[in-house]
């Protein structure tokens, strides 16, 4: 072959500021995306560092202590973290019913359509509500509504010891009721979309052999759904215990270990939320262990539920 | 035989699995009207109670130290403009991050590994809890006075609300390039464009609508957001009038809420509840946009 032809069917050839380009926006999505791990990993070796003190004074002995004294500088922070797990999970057991059974009725064909639409994009929209904004409903208007009921639940129960305080406000029962407000929306959401997700030759199948509209959703639809559900209730935890505003504005704030639900308690992020601002010396280091327990715990469950739905999702495809 | 088949036929409103069936689908329903509840009673009292207390004044003015006077707390003026140019430092510096960071993961480097271990760490991330994302930048920039000195600053609250901004703009940002087909890109290469060329003229307009969708929200999120802001913003009660004044303590909406919320002073509350009517005005618009956007440029094989 001659030059002419080669060079006529060569591939054209880039210039180099082209090249220059190409390699440089390459070298920079490749920056951008690394930043992800970056923060991840300084955010972890942060508050660790920032915590080292208060972790080799204590050890695992602040897990289990709940003094908080900046006087004598004793800190555990046992209540909080017993405060952070038990309104986390109770909230849990509220919403799960509630958000499954209301993503179940407006998926499955029991309403018109336009129905289960507005439905599903009001709760979407409880989403968009500010935590704070959360906190101030439930200071002024949930919490007094809701001071009777358990008034009567306190004179009738008052000898268990998880109603053995009288109810004068803030405390982890109405934390718990806004949380169960916080995170419905993402059970709600995501089992919608997984309950969604379900082909409908299962149902078809189910409905064909006999099977009745509810023995169809328990036996076939959410079992294969199962997978995304599980998720969705896994990010709903981590988000509750992570959750700070509304619980600090009305948990209380108050370190004293109690049975009671009624009484005002402390999770780790009203405690850092109600402390950080104005904490010095070793108080800074122990909040900061504090928040590096909160990370473990929430990073625990994340983790956890990208696995899960991993998992779950192979069984049934 | 004849007689049961036919008996089997009819629907017997009085069987167990009928009445089982009924029972169940009351309690889903009763179950779906306890989820809206609470959202048509925030949004009422905060539309109505906090709607009554805004006008001019209160939109405009600064507010007053707590207990100063207790029939007029001034306005929520400088809580608006803060929370404004926080959530404007915190786009400017998550944008262009979690837009590149989608770029990667969706065109560059599809499975590799550490493209899943961006995606597993963009998720672990999201689940990171909001005032970690304060007390992290607490510890790096506010207690360091790595800022020319100045501690608690509007800057500092804008980085730690882009942080919250940045794993959901990353995911958004992926997702939504992968719904470009691969036959728009190798037209794009066949004609001889560079791989930036491809990007920048053919997949990013494609999936602009999508990606502009996910940045609304995590804008939405983060106008919202209190808990990184109250010890890395903190609050002011002033205007800001200089460049200078972004390294010093900056007001904003959510901030003043929890504190106003706490004081016993009735006229504080109330500035609270406008704060609240304005958030939520603003959060609900930019919530029904991007649903709008979404709905109206999302990208579809059809379409091409």
């Amino acid at each position: 072959m001659d030059k002419a032809t080669t060079s006529k069917f060569s591939l054209r050839r880039r210039s180099t500021s082209e090249k220059l380009v190409d390699i440089g926006f390459k070298n920079f999505v490749t920056a951008t995306a690394s930043m992800v791990a970056v923060v991840l990993f300084s955010i972890f070796a942060v508050v660790y560092y920032e915590s080292t003190e208060s972790i080799s004074r204590y050890g695992l002995r602040f897990l289990f202590s709940s003094a908080w004294n900046p006087v004598t500088d004793e800190y555990g922070a046992f209540t909080a973290i017993y405060g952070t797990l038990f309104t986390s999970i109770s909230s849990l057991l509220i919403a799960i019913p509630l958000g499954v059974g209301t993503a179940i009725f407006i998926t499955e064909n029991i309403i018109p359509e336009y129905i289960r639409n507005v439905i599903g994009i009001m709760v979407e929209l409880l989403a968009a509500i500010p935590s704070v904004v959360l906190g101030l409903w439930a200071v002024f208007i949930m919490e007094p509504f809701i001071r009777p009921f358990l008034n009567i639940l306190y004179e009738l129960f008052g000898f268990i010891p998880f109603f053995s305080t009288q109810p004068l406000g803030a405390g982890m029962m109405p934390a718990i009721l806004i949380l169960v407000v916080m995170i419905l929306p993402i059970i709600t959401s995501i089992s919608k979309d997984s309950l969604k997700q379900v082909p409908s030759k299962l149902r078809q199948a189910a409905y064909g052999i006999g099977a009745s509209r509810w023995t169809t959703i328990f036996k076939v639809i959410i079992p294969a759904a199962i997978s995304g559900i599980t998720g969705g209730v896994l990010l709903a935890l981590g988000r509750a215990m992570g959750e700070t505003m509304a619980v600090t504005m009305i948990i209380g704030n108050s370190n004293n270990f109690s049975w009671s639900i009624f009484s005002p308690s402390y999770t780790i992020s009203s405690m850092l939320a109600n402390q950080f601002g104005e904490a010095d010396g070793s108080q800074v280091s122990s909040l900061m262990y504090a928040a590096l327990i909160l990370m473990i715990l929430t990073l625990l469950v994340n983790v956890f539920a990208q696995w899960i739905v991993k998992k779950l999702s192979l069984k049934y495809q | 035989m004849n007689y049961t088949s036919q008996k089997s036929l009819t629907y017997n409103p009085s069987l167990t699995r009928n009445i089982g069936n009924k029972v169940l689908t009351i309690i889903s329903a009763l179950f779906a009207i306890i989820s809206v509840l609470p959202l048509i009673l925030v949004i009422s009292y905060v539309l109505i109670k906090g709607g009554s207390y805004i006008n001019l004044d209160t939109l405009i003015l600064e507010p007053e130290p707590p207990g100063d006077d207790l029939l007029s707390a001034g306005g929520i003026g400088p809580a608006i403009t803060g929370t404004f140019i926080m959530t404007i430092i915190a786009s400017i510096i998550s944008i262009p991050i979690g837009v590149g960071g989608g770029i990667y993961l969706a065109e560059y480097s599809k499975s590799g590994k550490f493209a899943k271990f961006i995606r597993f760490g963009s998720n672990v991330l999201a689940g990171v809890p909001s005032i970690i994302a304060g007390v992290f930048i607490y510890a790096i920039i506010v207690s360091t006075k790595i800022l020319f000195g100045s501690m608690f600053s509007g800057i500092a609250g804008g980085i730690s609300l882009s942080i919250l901004m940045l794993p959901t703009i990353i995911k958004t940002t992926d997702e939504a390039l992968k719904l470009v087909p691969n036959e728009m890109r190798r037209a794009a290469f066949g004609v001889g464009a560079s791989k930036f060329t491809m990007i920048t003229n053919i997949t990013l307009p494609a999936a602009f609508s999508s990606i502009s969708t996910g940045v609304l929200l995590a804008l939405a999120r983060a106008a919202g957001e209190t808990a990184p802001l109250i010890f890395t913003a903190l609050f002011s009660r002033y205007y800001i009038t200089s460049f200078d004044d972004l390294f010093y303590e900056m007001g904003s909406l959510s901030v003043l809420i929890y504190n106003f919320a706490l004081e016993p002073y009735e006229a504080q509350n109330q500035l609270a509840w406008a704060a609240s009517f304005i958030l939520v005005v603003v959060l609900l618009s930019l919530n029904i946009l991007s649903r709008w956007i979404g709905t109206l440029g999302s990208f579809s094989k059809n379409k091409v």
